[in-house]
C-alpha cells in the first residue's frame, strides 16, 4: 500500500462526504495557498449552544488538501466551537495518518487555517508557515 | 524510440558531463531526471568554476579600486557585460544593465521610464499570457499613476491573437507594448518582430520579457529593433540573483535613475547628486560581481554549443514530449502544437491534481513543476487552476522524456 496515497486519502479525494456550500451559514471563511493556488472555503452552521451541526467545504486543490478538508469537516461536526478553536497541526496529521514533508504539510493544513480564520473571525489568525512549524 | 542521447546536432552525452548535478541520486538508486529548466536551469562546471575562481583569486569590489585584485575583478565584471551585449547583439555594452533578476529589470522600466513618461489615461498594452513579472509592475503603475492596461488576447489555440493587434493599437494608442517572446506556461513563441514593427508604426515603445526566450532562441535586439529586453541569468546556465535589462542607449540616458546609492553617482553633495553615466547610473550599490562573472561563463558555454543547435534540440525534444504525452490517457496539453512552441510541455491529468502528479513523478526522480507557474490569468482564462509543467534544455534527452511518460502511467495506477 502506498504510504502517502493511502486508500482513505484517495477515497476522500474522489468521493468527498462534506463537499458543498451552506447558505445560510453561521460561519464562512475562505483562503488560498498562494504557493500552489489551492483554494478552500468552509461554511459552518451551529446550534444555540455553539455546537457545529453542519460543516461543508468547497474549492479546489490536491488530494492531500481536499482529503484533509473532508476529514476535518467530519471531525468538527458535533463539536463545540470552543473545541474547534483548539484544534492543531497534530489533529490533522492524526486524521490523515501519514507523514508529510514540509511542502505537502501546508497542503494538509490549509483547511485548518481556513477553519481557524472562520471561527476566530479574524483575517490573519495564523499563517500556513506558523501552522506548519507549530 | 531513440537509444542514443544525440538529439539534433548536439552531443548531449558530452554536454551532460559538464553538469555535475545530473548525476545526483534524488532517492537511493534513483537518478535525477531534471525537467524543470523553465524554473531554473542547471549550471555547468565552467560557470561554477568561474565563480569559484573569482572568490579564490580575484575577490574584490569593483570600480574605483586601484589595487591589483580590484583591477582584475573590474575587468572580469566588465568583460562579462561585453559578452552579454554580444550575445544579444546589443550595439554597445553600456546598454546592458545588471539587475537582481528579470523581474527587477521590468520593474526598473516601469519605475523609471514609466513614472517619467506615462500619465493618467496612457495605455500599456500587454498580453493575456504574461508571467506575473510583466503584469504586476504595470498594475502597480496603474494604481499609482492611473495608466490603463489593455491586453492582446490569447486564441483558443494558445497563440497570441495577432489579428487583434492593429485594432488594439488603433483604439488605445498605447505608449508601450510589453510582451513575452516565449510563454513560460504555454511555451508559445510570439511573433516578436511583427509585434514590434506594428507597435513602432503606431508610435509605441516595446519591451520583451525574454526570461524564457533568451535561453532557448538566438536573440538579436538590433534586428528586432526592440526598445527594452529583460531576461534572467539563472535560466540560461548562469547563477541566481542576477538579471539583465537591455535598453536602447538614448532611452536609458533619458530615464531618471532607479535605485539611489553608491556607484550610480558622478558627484554627491549633502542635498543633491549628479547621476553617473550608463550603465552605472542604473547599478546602485555593490553588484552581484561573482554572478555577473558566472553569467559571462554561461554565455561562453552557450556560444560554444551554439544557440541555433540549442534551439533545434529544444524544439525537437518539445515535439517528442508532446507526441508521447498524447499517448497517455487522461492527459490534456495546455499549449499549442509543436510548430508554435518550444522548451516545455504543460498539461493536466484527469482525476489527479498537478501537485499529486508532480509528487508521484518525483518518486521516479522526475523533477517537474506544479501550480500556476506565476501566470494565474492565462490559467483562469482556460478555467484551470493549476497544471504540471515539464521543461527542457540542452542537457535533456529523449530517454528522460520516456521516463516522464513511464512515471505518468504510475500516476494513472494510483489515481486512475
Amino acid at each position: 500500500m502506498d504510504d502517502l496515497y493511502r486508500e482513505v486519502i484517495i477515497d476522500r479525494y474522489q468521493n468527498p462526504r462534506f463537499r458543498g456550500e451552506l447558505d445560510p451559514h453561521d460561519y464562512s471563511y475562505e483562503d488560498d495557498n498562494p504557493v500552489c493556488g489551492d483554494h478552500i472555503r468552509i461554511d459552518l452552521r451551529v446550534d444555540d449552544k455553539d455546537v457545529v451541526t453542519e460543516a461543508q467545504f468547497s474549492g479546489q486543490g490536491c488530494s492531500i488538501s481536499q482529503a484533509s478538508a473532508d476529514l476535518l469537516m467530519e471531525k468538527i461536526t458535533g463539536m463545540p466551537i470552543a473545541e474547534v478553536r483548539k484544534l492543531g497541526k497534530q489533529d490533522i496529521l492524526d486524521l490523515l495518518g501519514i507523514e508529510l514533508g514540509p511542502v505537502r504539510l501546508k497542503c494538509a493544513l490549509l483547511s485548518l487555517k481556513v477553519l481557524k480564520g472562520g471561527v476566530y473571525g479574524l483575517d490573519e489568525v495564523v499563517t500556513l508557515d506558523e501552522l506548519a512549524a507549530s | 524510440m531513440a537509444t542514443s542521447p544525440q538529439v539534433g546536432t548536439l552531443d548531449v552525452g558530452r554536454i551532460r558531463k559538464d553538469f555535475p548535478v545530473l548525476d545526483v541520486e534524488v532517492h537511493p538508486g534513483v537518478k535525477l531526471v531534471y525537467l524543470d529548466s523553465g524554473a531554473t536551469s542547471q549550471k555547468p562546471l565552467q560557470v561554477i568554476e568561474a565563480m569559484d575562481t573569482y572568490y579564490r583569486r580575484q575577490n574584490s569590489n569593483i570600480h574605483r579600486g586601484v589595487h591589483t585584485l580590484a583591477e582584475h575583478a573590474t575587468l572580469a565584471y566588465e568583460n562579462a557585460r561585453v559578452k552579454v551585449a554580444k550575445f544579444i547583439n546589443a550595439a554597445k555594452p553600456r546598454e546592458i544593465i545588471f539587475t537582481r533578476n528579470a523581474t527587477e529589470a521590468i520593474n526598473l522600466v516601469a519605475y523609471s521610464w514609466g513614472r517619467a513618461n506615462l500619465k493618467a489615461g496612457d495605455v500599456v498594452l500587454l498580453t493575456e499570457m504574461e508571467h506575473h513579472a510583466n503584469l504586476v509592475p504595470w498594475q502597480m503603475l496603474a494604481s499609482e499613476k492611473g495608466i490603463r492596461l489593455e491586453f492582446i488576447p490569447v486564441t483558443e489555440g494558445f497563440l497570441l491573437d495577432l489579428a487583434a493587434l492593429p485594432a488594439l493599437l488603433e483604439q488605445f494608442k498605447p505608449r508601450l507594448v510589453a510582451f513575452t517572446a516565449m510563454s513560460n506556461v504555454l511555451g508559445t513563441i510570439t511573433p516578436a518582430a511583427e509585434i514590434i514593427r506594428q507597435a513602432h508604426a503606431a508610435g509605441a515603445l516595446t519591451l520583451i520579457d525574454g526570461a524564457q526566450s533568451v535561453p532557448h532562441l538566438a536573440t538579436d535586439v538590433q534586428a528586432l529593433d526592440v526598445d527594452f529586453l529583460a531576461f534572467s541569468s539563472h535560466k540560461m546556465l548562469g547563477p541566481t540573483g542576477l538579471g539583465v535589462l537591455y535598453g536602447k542607449q538614448a532611452l536609458l540616458e533619458a530615464m531618471p535613475p532607479f535605485l539611489g546609492g553608491g556607484d550610480m553617482i558622478k558627484r554627491v553633495q549633502l542635498r543633491s547628486f549628479v547621476p553617473n553615466a550608463l550603465p552605472q547610473k542604473f547599478e546602485a550599490g555593490t553588484p552581484a560581481i561573482a554572478e555577473v562573472i558566472g553569467l559571462g561563463a554561461a554565455v561562453d558555454y552557450l556560444n560554444a554549443v551554439g544557440m541555433d543547435a540549442i534551439a533545434a534540440h529544444d524544439h525537437e525534444l518539445t515535439a517528442y514530449a508532446l507526441e508521447r504525452l498524447e499517448e497517455v490517457p487522461g492527459i490534456w496539453i495546455f499549449g499549442p502544437s509543436a510548430e508554435h512552441k518550444s522548451s516545455n510541455a504543460t498539461f493536466t491529468f484527469a482525476g489527479a491534481h498537478p501537485h499529486d502528479v508532480a509528487e508521484i513523478l518525483n518518486r521516479y526522480g522526475v523533477a517537474t513543476r506544479a501550480g500556476h507557474h506565476c501566470a494565474m490569468p492565462v490559467h483562469e482564462k482556460f478555467g484551470i487552476p493549476a497544471t504540471t509543467r515539464a521543461s527542457f534544455y540542452l542537457y535533456n534527452t529523449r530517454e528522460e522524456i520516456d521516463q516522464l511518460i513511464e512515471a505518468l502511467y504510475k500516476v494513472k495506477e494510483i489515481f486512475g
